[in-house]
């Protein structure tokens, strides 16, 4: 373990490499069957491939609409998020008032614990409030586990912060705007962003609470899900999955490096 | 305006502030609340219709029935078994990144440990699904280097076995172990960074061979990295039911209980019962957690 010259031992170094395998190769198996010809079945290797369960995947209008939907959800929940964990943050970096710690961990309380209890709990409420089930309790749900990603985020940058400037630029004159405008925003901005990326991508593939409150209409995730149990035609579920992925891996990289600090690790979840 | 606000920052504050506890603690909260009340409430056994007086029978039938008892068991045993498979998994990794990658390196690492968290869940559980179907990659693989009889072992030895590897216990602990990995491996590294260079050499002086000092200094050092990973590991394999469905044969975990009950039997309370069980599991674990130092290395 200790070795003196600086490297790795030759087992560990192979550990570490079959780690990562074990991390990347599932993903390369989804590209793979994406393209077998086999409709019911994964034989490996597989007997030949296509290109044609593309065609057939985005001839499909259900899954457009379920496409459609999540998009939609996701973008309003990413607003909301970035309106309630941005301005959170902003109330709760410096302050120091009553009930700030208890209200830290509430903001975490959606991701900390099991999906199935927000989810379980919004539809019990939702239902006796009368609420109807569809796009804005769907909304509503994700919402809830993604304010604490943008928090998280703003929160992190905000403490990097020096609170020297915001006090040097009202001493020079300028007004609570101009402050905010062009001293506070753009040091904050990448850090908003990149929340309001990962925001997206949470809810973007979120299933366990959107179970409890979607109506009939499904999300691309619940639409993945459900065909997991068609039996034919298995291929498709590949595409669509493979496009799932797209949808979030380069907006996923794009936040990571625009951040290039550690907080995501206590904010990620499937979640997720 | 912005004299005022500076003059009285308590009203900044508020409106600040304002949006967010409303929906947090109004909506979320009460919503937790007004679900657990379910739970002390009771279902009409022969009409079915929800019985609002204030009774603990829920929470009876949920200990003396044995079936709920063994979900509650299995899913803990559940839990536990991933935690630990994601600890042994997440070592050599998150060792190598600490220690021997160099900076540029390890960002690549992280980013690609990173990386599958946030894409999809169930893309992620869909490929095990054709990794280990009867002709998949899997077995293919076993057969090449004729080991498929480990796949039969697997499958009739007790607690993790089943009728086939995508209807046994294995492959759910399996990929519950590949879906929550990176959980632990991020804290770990964290944790394992930590660990001065010159506690490994001393050790190693004082005579130590290296799995001495792995297991007297590494590992007590890496505890605090292990347990955060294990908070994550734990609470999202004890509230699942997605992947159950998808996995391990027809017994149930508490998460499939809590949806069946809630959405195809219609026994509200028994479902907000074994949420709150789920509950405090996790409240345990995480002042367990407390204790052990998690929380500095989250």
């Amino acid at each position: 373990m200790s070795r003196r010259d600086g490297r790795a031992g030759v087992g560990l170094r192979l550990a570490a490499f079959a780690v990562m395998g074990f991390l990347y190769l599932p993903l390369g198996i989804i590209v793979l069957y994406a393209f077998t010809t086999q409709e019911t079945s994964f034989t490996f290797p597989p007997p030949g491939l296509t290109t044609r369960w593309f065609g057939v995947a985005f001839g499909l209008d259900d899954m457009w609409e379920a496409l459609y939907l999540s998009v939609r959800v996701a973008a309003l929940a990413t607003v909301v998020a970035l309106a309630l964990g941005g301005l959170l943050a902003a109330a709760v970096y410096r302050a120091r008032f009553f009930g700030r710690d208890a209200l830290a961990f509430v903001v975490v309380l959606p991701i900390a614990l099991p999906g199935i209890v927000t989810g379980i709990a919004l539809r019990s409420t939702f239902a006796e409030a009368e609420v109807p089930f569809g796009f804005w309790t769907i909304v509503i749900g994700h919402a809830t586990f993604c304010i604490v990603i943008v928090y998280n985020n703003v929160v992190a940058r905000l403490r990097r912060m020096s609170p020297n400037l915001v006090e040097a630029s009202g001493d020079l004159g300028a007004t609570g705007w101009q402050t905010f405008r062009w001293v506070i925003w753009p040091n904050l901005a990448t850090a908003v962003l990149a929340g309001g990326i990962l925001a997206f991508a949470l809810s973007f593939d979120e299933i366990i609470v959107t179970t409890f409150t979607s109506a009939q209409d499904p999300t691309l995730p619940i639409w993945i899900f459900n065909s997991l149990f068609r039996p034919r035609n298995r291929p498709v579920t590949n595409v669509v999955a493979l496009l799932a992925v797209a949808m979030t891996f380069v907006p996923l990289l794009v936040a990571q490096l625009l951040t290039r600090d550690r907080t995501q690790v206590g904010a990620a979840r499937e979640v997720r | 305006m912005s004299a005022l606000l500076y003059r009285r920052p308590w009203i900044r504050l508020v409106l600040l502030l304002l949006p967010a506890v409303v929906w947090l603690v109004i909506v979320y909260l009460g919503s937790i609340v007004g679900l657990l009340r379910y739970s002390f409430w009771s279902l009409n056994d022969f009409t079915g219709t929800l019985n609002r007086t204030l009774t603990l029978s829920t929470y009876q039938t949920l200990v003396t029935d044995p079936t709920n008892r063994d979900i509650v068991v299995r899913t803990v045993g559940l839990a536990a078994s991933v935690t630990v498979m994601c600890g042994i998994l997440a070592f050599p990794l998150a060792y190598y990144m600490a220690r021997y990658a160099t900076p540029r390196m390890k960002t690549v690492l992280y980013l690609a440990v990173i990386m599958p968290l946030w894409s999809s869940y169930l893309v992620r559980a869909l490929s095990w699904r054709q990794i280990l179907a009867e002709e998949g990659v899997l077995l293919w693989a076993l057969r090449k280097v004729n080991l498929e009889g480990v796949v039969d072992v697997i499958l009739t030895a007790p607690l993790v076995g089943g009728t086939s590897l995508i209807a046994s216990k294995f492959s759910l602990i399996l990929v519950f172990t590949y879906l929550w990995l990176p959980f632990m491996i991020l804290p770990l590294e964290t944790a394992l960074e930590r660990v001065p260079r010159s506690f490994l050499e001393a050790s190693s002086d004082l005579g130590a061979r290296p799995g001495l000092t792995f297991r007297r200094v590494v590992i007590p050092l890496a505890k605090p990295g292990l347990v955060a990973g294990s908070i994550f590991t734990f609470s999202l394999t004890l509230g699942d039911f997605i992947l159950p469905t998808m996995f391990g044969g027809s017994e149930f975990i508490l998460g499939q209980q809590v949806f069946v009950q809630q959405g195809v039997v219609g026994n509200d309370p028994l479902a907000a019962a074994f949420t709150l069980v789920a509950m405090v599991i996790m409240v345990i674990y995480l002042l367990a957690a407390r204790r052990a130092g998690a929380f500095e290395a989250l």
